[in-house]
């Protein structure tokens, strides 16, 4: 872990100068400068190694341990990591995440098309819709998860009763293995959907208005513009969003902790990685056990953001 | 872009991404303190952890009728919610901030007292008030480690037979009676069951002390020897208090699916008066009488007879601190938990039988609408709630597999054999 944190830092540190200036012309930090630039990183330099890259540091340790049931571990090497790849549930688990994540991918070229729906020149109540669009994002996960499971709820839900109306009988899709993980997929959709809107939004309009004109003139529609002209130069943004739309699904659990739980019928078959680490460290109390499910779940992590960042070359276009 | 420029931005990108995912994973088990200080000499404020609201409020009049008498110790009662007072207790614990007296359950017990965390009061009971022969043998027992007190009784509860008066009249079928059987109660299921009305006989729900801990000693198994080293549940009898169960779901189907009981808890589909009966515990009278239709329509019988007499009790009991720093207020205010005074109090306040022999009337008589004498009889052939050292490595994940016999993906045997393989593996791993 330390290997890894440490580069950026120390390259930062090596090669305070290389870096191309960027618009305006850089001085050489003074003394004074530099003694104030450090003192305004202090704050955020504490917190992150006090919260996060300490607490890292441990879980990596204690990855290769197994816990007492009131502190106090033994080193046992391995064992963890052994276990780990030969765990069903384990396995299951990363499948579930596998389905979860490609599900919220689809919700990316959703918002895409909301984003330029509500970028459309003239539309009335724009603003209103914006703010509907948002809402999901504002709102308790909590909140969500429990109008959600009423609106799922098998016998008295209104999704139920609305497929009733066409003679469909409706599964009992939260506690019923083969629908919840699609269940809870729909509503992280849901809920990310004005958050993504919004970067969308933000660069359909960073996008100079020349090029639409300089389209029209050339006989250009509205269709084609927005393959030709809105899409390619939206590219880093839907990059961006799919990294953290990518990271945030692998990363999934309030969801399935607050609509699923522990009890349901359909656990096994819906647990996110992130869940089966609360239920072998919190419910099980087998803290070594979940620190490595915790490290196998970063190199995933870390491998398939890296994965991401060098096939982007073939498809993001900066400007 | 520069590439140079591009490359570090990335690097670092890629390693704050990963690094966000360890450390959502790693606060999860940061741990909070709460303060203790000040001398015993002076006034001094101990704490007393419970996770129940309703219950809450009657522990601090309790509480506060303790300071009248003993000014200089004030208690402040602090209410965790039962989803999250484990996790805190099992943090707190670990860095020797427990509260200085707190609320303790049978299946947790053996892991507490085991690990240290809880007070030895073996030597404290000598010449105190507190009488250990005062209180239900059974709780006793459930609070004795290894020979030594380590928990003062405070409640018990057992499991009846509630059902809906109004439901059964509109069916024409006779109420439950302190004589009946199994079969009595699946005959009558099936005339209540009316699937046009999407109403059920039963709910079966498979949370353990209502479901198959009431059924496996009632039909001469176990699900934990007496030893505490194996489990039984790969008896036949065991599968039998197990199959019941399942039958009413699968095969009788008087009984809404496990799917239907996740959407919908157990306890609602009686409330709602879609299913006509439940087996559930004494304290859900508290509940029940919360509810309008329930306090109306709802009452409660002795379970049905399987095989013999059984069931189990689950009660709480009062621990202390073994890290409190302030243990002779702490033993203090634990004796006069323990005191008839305190357990009656809370019978009178109608929120629980107490584990104080003979004090139990209190609670029957505040809830004159349903029958509770009920469950007062059936502690005379309950047995103890089945707990190990360390139970969590095996409640919950017996419970899933359970449940796969509920949902029929199982039989009752491939079930039970599950689980008996499950529990005997942590039962191995305890030492």
């Amino acid at each position: 872990m330390t290997s890894q944190l440490v580069p950026p830092v120390e390259q930062g540190q090596r090669r305070p100068t290389p870096l191309p200036p960027r618009g305006t012309k850089r001085r050489s930090l003074r003394h004074g400068d530099r003694y104030w630039a450090y003192l305004l990183i202090l704050p955020t330099a504490v917190g992150l190694t006090v919260f996060s890259i300490w607490p890292a540091i441990q879980t990596f340790y204690f990855s290769f341990t197994k816990w007492g049931t009131f502190g106090g571990h033994e080193w046992t090497g391995l064992d963890n990591y052994a276990q780990v790849f030969h765990d069903p549930e384990l396995l299951r688990s990363l499948w579930n995440t596998v389905i979860f994540s490609v599900m919220t991918l689809l919700g990316i070229p959703l918002s895409i098309g909301l984003a330029a729906l509500l970028n459309t020149k003239g539309l009335r109540g724009v603003g209103v819709y914006r703010a509907l669009y948002f809402l999901p994002v504002v709102t308790m996960p909590a909140a969500i998860a429990l109008v959600w499971k009423l609106i799922y709820n098998g016998d008295t839900g209104i999704l139920n009763q609305f497929l009733a109306v066409f003679g469909v009988d409706g599964p009992h899709w939260l506690s019923d293995p083969a629908t919840a993980i699609y269940a809870v997929g729909v509503v992280s959709i849901w809920s990310s959907l004005g958050y993504n809107m919004v970067l969308f939004l933000a660069g359909m309009q960073s996008i100079p208005g020349e090029f639409y004109e300089a389209a029209s003139i050339d006989g250009a529609g509205p269709w084609r513009q927005f393959f030709r002209i809105t899409m390619p130069l939206l590219t880093p943004t839907t990059f961006f969003v799919t990294v953290i739309t990518v990271i945030n699904a692998l990363q999934a659990f309030d969801l399935v902790y607050l609509m699923v739980g522990k009890a349901s019928p359909a656990i096994e078959e819906s647990q996110t990685v992130v869940y089966l680490f609360y239920a072998k460290g919190i419910l099980q109390g087998d803290g070594g056990y979940a620190a490595a499910i915790a490290f196998v779940l970063l190199a995933l992590i870390l491998l398939i953001t890296a994965f991401q960042f060098r096939v982007q070359k073939r498809w993001v276009h900066y400007e | 872009m520069n590439r140079a420029h591009s490359k570090t931005k990335r690097t670092a990108f890629v390693v704050a991404a990963g690094l966000a995912a360890v450390t959502a994973l790693a606060a999860c088990s940061s741990s909070s303190g709460n303060g203790g200080g000040g001398g015993d000499s002076g006034p001094v404020t101990i704490s007393y952890g419970v996770w129940d609201d309703t219950q809450g409020k009657v522990m601090q009049q309790i509480a506060d009728k303790f300071h009248e008498s003993n000014p200089n110790i004030t208690v402040k009662v602090q209410i965790t919610p039962w989803d999250q007072y484990w996790t805190k207790l099992k943090t707190a614990a670990t860095g020797g901030a427990a509260p200085d007296v707190f609320w303790m359950n049978e299946s947790n017990f053996a892991t507490y007292a085991s690990g240290g965390v809880l007070a030895n009061l073996s030597d404290k009971l000598k010449g105190s008030d507190i009488d250990m022969s005062n209180y239900i043998d059974i709780q006793t027992k459930a609070y004795t480690f290894d020979g030594k007190v380590y928990g003062i009784p405070k409640d018990i509860d057992s499991i009846g037979l509630w059902y809906n008066k109004a439901l059964f009249k509109a069916a024409g079928v006779a109420e439950p009676t302190a004589d009946w059987t199994w079969a009595d109660m699946v005959a009558a299921a099936k005339k209540l069951t009316d699937p046009s009305k999407g109403q059920y006989g039963i709910v079966a729900q498979s949370a353990p002390q209502q479901s198959y801990y009431s059924t496996i000693p009632q039909t001469g198994g176990q699900v934990i020897s007496d030893d505490k080293k194996s489990s039984g549940y790969d008896t036949p009898e065991a599968i039998k208090g197990v199959q019941v169960w399942v039958d009413l779901v699968n095969k009788d189907k008087v009984s809404p699916s496990l799917q239907q009981m996740t959407d919908t808890d157990a306890d609602t589909w009686f409330t709602s008066g879609k299913a006509a009966m439940i087996f559930e515990g004494s304290w859900a009278a508290a509940e029940f009488k919360e509810i309008p239709y329930a306090a109306q329509n709802a009452n409660v019988a002795p379970m049905p007879k399987l095989d013999q007499p059984g069931g189990v009790s689950n009660g709480l009991g009062n621990v202390m601190s073994a890290k409190s720093a302030h243990p002779d207020a702490a033993w203090k205010f634990l004796q006069y938990l323990g005191s008839k005074e305190a357990e009656t109090a809370q019978a009178d306040a109608g929120i629980v039988i107490p584990a104080y022999k003979g004090t139990a009337d209190g609670w029957v008589k505040a809830f004159p609408e349903f029958n509770l004498q009920v469950f007062v009889d059936a502690l005379k052939n309950s047995s103890q709630y089945p707990s190990s050292m360390n139970s969590a490595a095996w409640q919950d994940p017996i419970e899933l597999e359970f449940n796969k016999a509920w949902s029929g993906d199982e039989t009752a045997a491939q079930a039970a054999a599950n689980s008996a393989k499950i529990m005997n593996d942590a039962l191995a791993a305890e030492k």
